[in-house]
């Protein structure tokens, strides 16, 4: 695939633009390059880089200044992209995801997509969202696309406080958010799965290129599978279905 | 029983702080870490640490920590200052290495005019690592705390730190002056030729607005070119500067969010990133281009430096007048008489402390 531009951020990393819009194209040509300069890195074959990141139209590269040149290792990323081809869910896991459809903005939302509150529940539980990116807070899934019909930009005035767990939507993208954190998003839902702990091995549960289904569950149903989850009866990585 | 650092007043945000997280971005999760890297690194030289080791870094109002259980060796920054109290009170001074006898508290004091500054910690921190690092992000409750230290909180020290006495650099680093250097981009076309000049010209001012995140700037305010103020959200390193619609600059920093959606303009170059951190609301700052090749060549020769002033520590003996250490720091200097306390204003006076 071409490289669209390399753009520097100082001496201390790279970004590698891959595509100019969001969406599934971008989400697999991102995806299949974050593979490949993973494989580099892992290989030793990027001197001094010291971490990728991703997000949904580019790749962010990490380095140390006293162990690599940037004009070398843009160089050799632009030779191995040249021979990767984009691909869709390359090594996804599936997630089903309980939510409890209740968000505060439901009403609201249905007022302005002239829709009923379960029909945005029931339309937004039977799409695929493919997560393109994780940012923003630490383990907080960026996924799309949103049903056809559900485009919202951003609430004009932001919340202080968006409780954790919530499931909201804006700009054609699903969040959840893994901590409570100010936020301008409207919430449809709630999910009572963490997606960040530090204990875990690897702290975040979801990850760049995974799908996501939500499981609509009632209010007691919510609790339920929270307070489990709480004890430590549900492991958070059982709600992953299979790995592709 | 090992020896345990106590907090015994936590000030106002004291965090314990390493050279940041690694593997982290991908999952959100910024390299926080100390603002001010240079003096991380001399201090842990000074104390004979690995120079990736954990310190706590304090803003606003300063803490007090006492030793418990065994003797912990300390090491202040630059814009900090103590005293000592307990059955041997002393002074101490910044770029000095000491050590707090068990029983033994240290009051810190900030000078005028520092916003931010680092308390070196000697020997072995007994405490887990996450994401390879010991540093502090209170939103995502990641660090060994999790949070800011709370008064009585402990940092069990498992292996302590050699006790050569009293210990400074000869030739500690000198305050930089002149323009940041930074490259433009990753988005300087997303500006006007005019605002690019702007930028890389007029004085900006650190605004009040100004936390472990970012640092908004106060000055001529920026346009965007047609391409407009939304970009689609990127990856972000410290000491990049973004633009939104307000025009109004921010130096993104340490805790900053991994990806970011305003156009940046430029990226302040990792060897003045510490400059950066020790601005406080209300100083005055100008930015001068240069390239990526010069910017990897001034991490170099920041590298250089540090190495060389780390390699002469000579004796510092605190409250009294080490004439060894300040004719070294003379040679250095230059124009300073060493022997007259009035050229260092922060020096204890020696009459107080015969």
């Amino acid at each position: 695939m071409e490289l669209i531009a390399a753009r520097p951020l100082a001496d201390r990393a790279v970004t590698f633009e891959l595509a100019t819009r969001v969406g599934p194209e971008a989400a697999a040509r991102v995806g299949a390059a974050q593979a490949r300069l993973a494989g580099l890195l892992e290989a030793g074959e990027l001197p001094g880089a010291l971490e990728l990141s991703r997000a949904f139209c580019s790749i962010t590269l990490h380095y140390d200044p006293l162990r690599g040149r940037q004009a070398d290792l843009v160089a050799r990323v632009r030779a191995a992209l040249e021979d990767t081809a984009p691909a869709a869910h390359a090594d996804g896991r599936l997630w089903r995801l309980p939510c409890c459809y209740e968000g505060e903005d439901l009403d609201d939302l249905a007022a302005r997509l002239e829709l009923s509150r379960e029909e945005i529940a029931v339309r937004h539980a039977e799409t695929v969202h493919e997560v393109y990116a994780i940012g923003f807070l630490p383990g907080l899934p960026f996924m799309g696309e949103l049903p056809e019909g559900f485009s919202v930009p951003r609430r004009t005035s932001p919340r202080t406080r968006v409780p954790q767990g919530s499931v909201a939507i804006a700009n054609g993208l699903t969040v959840i958010y893994p901590f409570e954190s100010p936020g301008g998003w409207h919430i449809v839902g709630r999910c009572p799965v963490p997606l960040f702990d530090t204990e875990r091995a690897t702290p975040a549960l979801l990850a760049a290129g995974d799908r996501v289904r939500f499981d609509p569950v009632a209010r007691n149903e919510f609790d339920r599978i929270g307070a489990a989850l709480d004890c430590g009866d549900i492991d958070p990585a059982s709600f992953a279905e299979a790995a592709r | 029983m090992s020896a345990r650092l106590v907090i015994a007043r936590a000030g106002a945000r004291s965090l314990l702080q390493d050279t940041g997280f690694r593997g982290g971005r991908g999952i959100g999760v910024p390299g926080a870490g100390a603002l001010d890297r240079d003096a991380l690194y001399l201090l842990n030289r000074l104390l004979g640490n690995d120079t990736d080791a954990a310190a706590i870094e304090i803003a606003l109002v300063p803490p007090k920590l006492r030793a418990e259980d065994g003797p912990v060796r300390l090491a202040l920054g630059p814009g900090l200052s103590g005293q000592v109290s307990g059955d041997n009170p002393r002074p101490v001074g910044a770029w000095t290495a000491f050590t707090l006898h068990p029983g033994e508290t240290v009051d810190l004091r900030f000078e005028a005019g520092c916003p931010v500054a680092l308390i070196g910690i000697g020997g072995e921190i007994d405490l887990a690592y996450a994401l390879h690092s010991r540093s502090t992000l209170p939103r995502a409750g990641l660090g060994p705390f999790g949070r800011k230290l709370e008064d009585g909180d402990a940092i069990p020290i498992s292996a302590p730190a050699a006790d050569p006495g009293d210990r400074t650099f000869a030739a500690p680093p000198r305050p930089e002056s002149g323009p940041l250097r930074a490259v433009p981009g990753p988005q300087a076309e997303w500006f006007t030729e005019a605002s690019r000049e702007t930028f890389f010209g007029a004085e900006y001012s650190v605004g009040i607005e100004t936390d472990r995140m970012g640092m908004r700037l106060d000055g001529p305010a920026l346009s965007h070119s047609e391409r407009g103020a939304d970009i689609v959200s990127d990856g972000i390193a410290p000491g990049a500067i973004q633009v939104p619609g307000s025009g109004q600059p921010i130096v993104l920093l340490a805790d900053a969010q991994t990806t970011g959606g305003y156009p940046k303009i430029a990226t302040v170059i990792g060897a003045d990133l510490s400059r950066l951190a020790r601005l406080a609301p209300g100083d005055r700052l100008r930015f001068t281009a240069v390239t990526v090749e010069q910017a990897e060549a001034a991490a170099r020769d920041r590298r250089a430096e540090l190495d060389q002033i780390a390699e002469c520590v000579v004796r510092a003996n605190a409250g009294r007048i080490d004439p060894r250490a300040l004719w070294q720091a003379n040679l250095v200097g230059g124009a300073v008489d060493a022997l007259c306390p009035d050229h260092f204003p922060h020096h204890p006076e020696p009459e107080s402390h015969p």
